[in-house]
């Protein structure tokens, strides 16, 4: 299951839909919204999706961690809206009968989640301008544009 | 001329200055009309940071538009 949700994330509930009697092992990955970047300080993050694709792309990403890896099951949650510093903003849940391939397979999610879902995120910086992060162009800021 | 269904996001939306628009538009090709948008509103993104998206779809930029499709570009992603 792959969503985009739009309301907080519950890590124990989510980490509950794994429950399997064929795992022995289980990994969790959470992403929080940090007070830095790139050297400078952030006071919150705005995250958008075009949901319909990155749900679709999301399930595609868990469809290969199960291809790749010997997992049982595969869960990965983004959040969007405003969020603020320590809000937990992507949660990522792998069962296996064994750890080894649960931990391969949250990394191999979690990196092709940022790599290839359509979700944004614009910083809000303390010294009052903002940021869509990645979406740098020739003469802007070596990570972002600035608006 | 076709007419499509345009969403925007992010700093796209943000240049474009609406979230969606129908638009009639001699563009035969994403790309065509993605250049089209840009020489318009100035989007700073050039075409080979950004994706297609036709119908919930990726699509390669040659990809030919029909009637009534809704089309996304999809600036560079930041999820995580």
């Amino acid at each position: 299951m792959f969503c985009i949700s739009t309301e907080p994330l519950d890590p124990a509930a989510l980490q509950r839909t794994l429950a399997d009697a064929h795992a022995g092992a289980c990994v969790t990955f959470e992403g929080w919204v940090r007070d830095h970047n790139d050297g400078r300080p952030v006071l919150a993050l705005d995250y958008e999706a075009y949901a319909p694709l990155a749900e679709k792309e999301g399930a595609r990403i868990l469809a290969e961690a199960r291809e790749k890896f010997a997992i049982v099951g595969a869960v990965c949650i983004h959040r969007v809206g405003s969020l603020r510093i320590g809000d937990l903003a992507v949660w990522v849940g792998v069962s296996a009968a064994h750890r080894g391939a649960a931990f391969d397979a949250c990394r191999f999610v979690i990196d092709e989640t940022k790599a290839r879902v359509p979700v944004w995120k614009k910083e809000h910086y303390a010294v009052g301008d903002t940021a869509w992060i990645n979406c740098a162009t020739r003469g802007d800021h070596a990570a972002a544009v600035k608006s | 001329m076709i007419t499509v269904h345009i969403q925007y996001f992010a700093i796209l939306r943000e240049q474009r200055g609406v979230a969606r628009e129908t638009r009639s538009t001699p563009a035969g090709t994403a790309a065509a009309l993605y250049d089209e948008l840009r020489a318009r509103y100035g989007f700073s993104l050039p075409r080979d940071r950004v994706r297609a998206a036709v119908d919930e779809s990726f699509v390669a930029w040659d990809t030919s538009l029909r009637d009534g499709q809704t089309v996304v570009f999809i600036p560079p992603v930041a999820g995580g």
